[in-house]
């Protein structure tokens, strides 16, 4: 009768991966939920609970500037589900065309927006809206339509939409390659099948493939909305810290980086900072559980 | 075993350094000027150098957006060199808070230096002031003089005499009035706010009073220039909403615009760039025969760290900096930075001669924002991005934006309260 042994090797194996985990990414998290907790009077720093939020949520001041930021991050992120999930859902649909040719191509010139960085997206962009330099206004003007230009990123009711769409152009590849690669793999004797049941072109497309690619579809929808939700750069890079014009463009990230680190001669607050990125937590740990227990688990599968 | 290793090595470089300090003074200066650098080891150091012998000066800056981060860890670990560059304001005065930087009111050249010039480095009540002021910029506007011949105008001295001129440039259509957009904010703050705001409030009288909580910036002086700068929209180019700072600086550059709301740094870059004549003139006056005040905005001062082993020789190099031959030597070198000293200094460049010029018919100011009333939330230097741009692009009134920077300066400032 041996005695089983304790598996030593699984700790071993799990505990470089761990490790790294918990430094990176775990410590960082709570150490930031807890700073929340803490403010700084007179060089010293204090405990002062929840009182940070209280500021956040009802100070006339804070809460102005929060609920206009989680409102454009809303919209934002709306327009990312009605504009790039459908768009990449048609051009998966459209490459999984068997007669398609150049499918690759197509496949590769959508995609590699998605591997730039914000940087240059944003500035690139930029350049074309600009009104003094760009190429919008001379193409618009090439087919007589100058009078439908405007000055997009400079106008408070223009400039956070079309932010998105410069987004959604950056990122519509990657629907488009989720989408693409659970398209192909749905064995074509279903398709064959419902074939001989007559249902063909685009109603095959309805009633056979979309059912099978929901769940793809969910997985996008739950990744655009963290990815909304944490967004900062592209804003960043194209208006600023100040994201404007008039916080048109403010998003969370934004707001949370300027109040954390500070900006031109308002001082970083890492306190108020952390609270917010404690809010931006929460919400989106709302919004990934509502999923996950909410449509997930409703979900069907099918196996094949 | 790797902790005892770093401390004798630590040890060791502190031994290495003492020894060098025994014979002559080494002084060490912090900086983020790393533009600067050929210009201090050209001139300046070699320039000192010459009049005092034995002390030999190192210049030893690091990346701007890293200075203030690395300086004041350097500062802890007591390794930061014997001079140290100042930041205007706050984050300097939370140096000398801390005591890392000595005062130096004991300095006799400090008499150099006007009220105005020190304000950036002096405790709030004015009593310590704690860096030798270095460097200012002026604001004005600088204009394409092959354009204002051509079109046969006058340099503006009033308010009037502007909106006429800029009338003028807009009716013949060749040159977009005047090159300035509102998408990065600051530029119509900085340039737009601040530069023809001192005339409305005259200068310090206004922007000490505004600290003392004498005035409010829903008093006509603080809402006027509002009022004007909402008349600056229909003159910028189409499509400023979206234009970019650097946009800006292109198209005057390119000679597509007459006049550039400017400020003196802008000097060398133009410079470099345009092809035509380049002119300036000061912020217009509201009525003829008006007191003049300008911007003036301090920007660079150099203090000495208070745990410095070469006190006198640190003292020695910080009188030197106040004298006009350190002022000469800086201001030509490096034109659109100007000199703080009182003395007299003819600068080569011609523009850069033109914004020093003022100083002698106009009286002087920094920028109402910086000292004292940035230090809390809502931050009023950014509120005052937010209000220009508004203002230019109409969409609200001068006395919605006064009320609104009120309320926020009220909130947390205790003399407006």
């Amino acid at each position: 009768m041996t005695k089983r042994r304790f598996p030593w090797h699984i700790v071993v194996f799990m505990a470089p991966a761990f490790l790294v985990y918990t430094a990176v990414m775990i410590f960082p998290l709570f150490n930031t939920l807890r700073l929340a907790l803490f403010t700084e009077i007179e060089q010293t720093r204090v405990f002062v609970g929840l009182q940070n939020f209280q500021t956040l949520f009802f100070d006339p001041i804070w809460s102005e500037q929060f609920w206009n930021a989680l409102a454009n991050n809303f919209w934002f992120f709306i327009i990312h589900m009605l504009v790039q999930n459908p768009i990449g859902i048609a051009l998966a649909a459209m490459l999984s065309h068997p007669r398609l040719r150049f499918a690759a191509l197509y496949r590769s010139a959508i995609f590699i927006p998605t591997i730039l960085s914000f940087v240059i997206v944003g500035f690139a962009w930029k350049l074309i809206l600009s009104p003094i330099w760009g190429i919008a206004p001379s193409m618009l003007d090439a087919i007589g339509l100058k009078s439908l230009f405007a000055p997009w990123l400079g106008r408070e009711g223009s400039a956070l939409t079309t932010l998105s769409l410069i987004s959604v152009w950056q990122f519509v590849g990657i629907p488009m390659m989720l989408i693409y690669a659970s398209l192909i793999s749905i064995p074509e004797e279903i398709l064959e099948a419902s074939e001989v049941d007559g249902i063909t072109g685009m109603s095959a497309f309805w009633k056979i493939k979309l059912p099978l690619i929901l769940p793809s579809i969910g997985i996008i929808s739950i990744l655009t909305f963290v990815g909304n939700f944490n967004a900062f750069d592209l804003i960043y890079v194209a208006q600023g810290a100040l994201a404007g014009p008039d916080f048109s463009t403010d998003i969370l990230g934004t707001f949370m980086y300027r109040t954390f680190f500070g900006f031109q001669l308002q001082l970083g607050d890492p306190h108020m900072g952390s609270a917010i990125a404690g809010a931006m937590f929460a919400i989106i740990l709302v919004g990934v559980c509502i999923y996950l227990f909410g449509i997930q688990t409703r979900l069907r599968r099918y196996q094949f | 075993m790797i902790k005892k290793t770093f401390a004798l090595a630590l040890v060791g470089t502190a031994l290495g350094a003492t020894a060098a300090y025994g014979q002559d003074a080494t002084l060490t200066i912090e900086s983020w000027r790393n533009d600067d650098l050929s210009l201090w080891q050209e001139q300046i150091i070699p320039a000192f150098e010459a009049e005092h012998p034995g002390i030999s000066v190192v210049f030893a800056p690091t990346a701007p957006t890293e200075y203030n981060a690395a300086l004041n860890s350097k500062l802890e670990a007591g390794s930061a060199g014997d001079l140290i560059t100042c930041r205007p304001f706050d984050a300097s005065l939370a140096l000398y808070d801390a005591g890392h930087l000595a005062g130096l009111d004991d300095i006799e050249a400090m008499s150099n230096f006007s009220d105005v010039a020190k304000s950036a480095w002096q405790t709030d009540d004015g009593s310590v002031t704690f860096c030798v002021p270095m460097a200012s910029v002026i604001h004005g506007f600088i204009y394409n003089a092959d354009a204002f011949a051509e079109l046969g105008l006058e340099v503006p001295t009033t308010e009037d005499e502007f909106f006429a001129v800029l009338d003028a440039i807009k009716e013949d259509g060749s040159y977009i009035p005047m090159a300035m957009g509102t998408n990065d904010q600051w530029e119509a703050a900085t340039m737009g706010y601040n530069n023809i705001g001192p005339n409305y409030w005259n200068g310090e009288e206004g922007r000490l009073a505004l600290i003392a909580g004498e005035q409010s910036l829903t008093d006509e002086a603080w809402v006027a220039p509002y009022a004007t700068l909402a008349r600056w929209g229909e003159y910028l180019g189409d499509g400023f909403e979206a234009q970019t700072y650097p946009d800006s600086q292109n198209i005057f550059t390119l000679g597509r615009a007459a006049i550039y709301p400017a400020g003196s740094w802008e000097i060398a870059g133009f410079n470099s760039l345009a092809d035509f004549e380049m002119g300036a003139f000061k912020p217009p006056v509201r009525s003829a025969g008006d007191t003049c005040y300008i911007s003036d905005h301090t920007d660079i001062g150099i203090g000495m760290n208070a745990a410095t082993d070469n006190p006198e020789a640190a003292r020695t190099f910080l009188a030197w900096v106040a004298s006009p031959e350190f002022a000469s030597i800086f201001g030509n070198a490096l034109p659109g930075f100007f000199p703080l000293s009182d003395a007299p200094v003819t600068l080569e460049d011609p523009l850069a001669q033109e914004f020093i010029g003022w100083r002698a018919e106009c009286e002087s100011t920094i920028r109402s924002t910086y000292q004292i009333l940035s230090r809390g939330t809502p931050n009023l230097e950014n509120e005052t991005w937010g209000a220009s741009v508004a203002a230019i692009r109409g969409t609200a009134t001068p006395e919605e934006l006064g009320a609104q920077l009120q309320e926020g300066l009220e909130s947390w400032y205790e003399p407006q309260q």
